[in-house]
C-alpha cells in the first residue's frame, strides 16, 4: 500500500515465515512477532516479579505489584468489588497487552500492531460481546431496559431508545478507532517531523527538537491509551453487571 | 487540478477539523486549573478524570488528523 519511503512505510506487514492452510494465508508476520515478544515479556515480568514474593520489594517485584494494584483498584473503583472481581483476569490482560504493545512500538524499527485497526478492532469486538452476553446471562430479558434512561418521561421513548441503541452499537467502534488512530496518526507525526529533519538541512535542528518532545508526548499517550481502552472496558462491564 | 495540489488541499481541509479539538482540550485544562484552585484538596480525584477527558478529546483531534495523514499519503 505504501510507497518507498513515505511515512506509512513503518506500518507495512511483512511475512517473516510464509505459512499456507489451504488458501488462508497464517503467516508467522513482524505483527505477530511483536504480540509473541508483549506476552512473553509480561510473562516473564509478573513470573520474574513474584516469584520471590519479598516482604520488601525489589525493583521488579515493585512492577509488578504496581501493574496489579493499578488495574486492581481501576476494578474496584468502577465495577465494584463485588461482581468485578471474576473480570479482573481480564481486565489486567487487557491492560498489560494494551501498554506493551504501545510501549513496544516506540523502540525504532520496531512495530506497532496496535496501530493496525483489526487487533485493535478484534479485541474491543471480544469486550463489546463479552459484556453483551454477562448482561444478557445475568440479566435476562430485563436487559433491555438499558436502553431506555430510568426517570426519563415515557413520551421520550421513540427518540431516546434509538440514540441508545445506535451509541450501544458504536461502541467496539469508537473503543477501536481510537487506540489505532492515536497510534498511527502519533507514529506518522514523528516519521514526517523526521523527514522536515533531511530536507530542511542546516535547520534540521528544529523539526528534531519538535521529534523529541513529540516522542516524549507518545511515551506518555502509550500509557494513557491503554488506560482508556482498560477504563472503558470497566465501565462497560459496570453497565453489563449493574445496568445503569 | 492535478491531482497533487488536489491531495495537499484536500489533506489541509481535514486538518481544521483539529480545530475544534484545541477549543476542547483547552476548555478541558481551564476547567481543571479553575477546579483544583477552588478546592485543592480534590486534585488526585479531579486529575484522573481530566487527563480522560483529555484523551478522549485528543482522539478526535486525532481522527482529523489521520484523515489528512491518509489523503496525503495513502490514496
Amino acid at each position: 500500500m505504501a510507497a518507498e519511503g513515505s511515512p506509512l512505510e513503518q506500518f507495512q506487514i511483512e511475512r517473516l515465515v510464509p505459512l499456507h492452510i489451504g488458501s488462508v494465508d497464517v503467516s508467522y508476520t513482524n505483527s505477530a512477532l511483536l504480540m509473541t515478544i508483549a506476552v512473553v515479556l509480561i510473562g516473564l515480568l509478573l513470573i520474574a516479579g513474584t516469584s520471590r514474593g519479598a516482604l520488601v520489594p525489589g525493583r521488579l517485584q515493585s512492577m509488578a505489584e504496581m501493574a496489579y494494584e493499578f488495574v486492581s483498584g481501576m476494578v474496584d473503583e468502577n465495577i465494584g468489588h463485588h461482581g468485578g472481581r471474576e473480570f479482573f483476569p481480564l481486565v489486567f490482560s487487557i491492560f498489560m497487552f494494551v501498554f506493551f504493545g504501545n510501549t513496544l512500538g516506540l523502540i525504532p524499527y520496531s512495530f506497532t500492531f496496535t496501530s493496525h485497526i483489526i487487533v485493535t478492532f478484534a479485541l474491543a469486538l471480544f469486550v463489546f460481546l463479552l459484556v453483551t452476553l454477562v448482561a444478557l446471562w445475568k440479566h435476562g430479558i430485563k436487559f433491555f431496559t438499558m436502553f431506555f434512561p430510568p426517570g426519563a418521561p415515557i413520551f421520550m421513548a421513540p427518540i431516546l431508545i434509538p440514540i441508545e441503541i445506535v451509541s450501544y452499537l458504536s461502541r467496539p467502534v469508537s473503543l477501536s478507532i481510537r487506540l489505532f488512530a492515536n497510534m498511527m496518526a502519533g507514529h506518522t507525526m514523528m516519521a514526517v517531523f523526521a523527514g522536515f529533519t533531511i530536507t530542511l538541512g542546516i535547520f534540521g535542528f528544529f523539526p528534531i527538537a519538535i521529534n523529541v518532545a513529540l516522542y516524549a508526548l507518545e511515551v506518555i499517550v502509550t500509557a494513557l491509551q491503554a488506560y482508556v481502552f482498560t477504563i472503558l472496558t470497566c465501565l462497560y462491564l459496570r453497565d453489563a453487571v449493574h445496568l445503569h | 487540478m492535478d491531482p497533487t495540489s488536489a491531495k495537499m488541499i484536500g489533506a489541509g481541509l481535514a486538518a481544521i477539523g483539529v480545530a475544534g479539538a484545541g477549543v476542547g482540550i483547552g476548555n478541558i485544562f481551564g476547567s481543571l486549573v479553575s477546579s483544583i484552585a477552588r478546592n485543592p484538596a480534590a486534585r488526585d480525584q479531579v486529575f484522573g478524570i481530566g487527563m480522560l477527558g483529555f484523551a478522549l478529546t485528543e482522539a478526535v483531534a486525532l481522527y482529523a488528523l489521520l484523515i489528512a495523514f491518509l489523503v496525503l499519503y495513502a490514496v
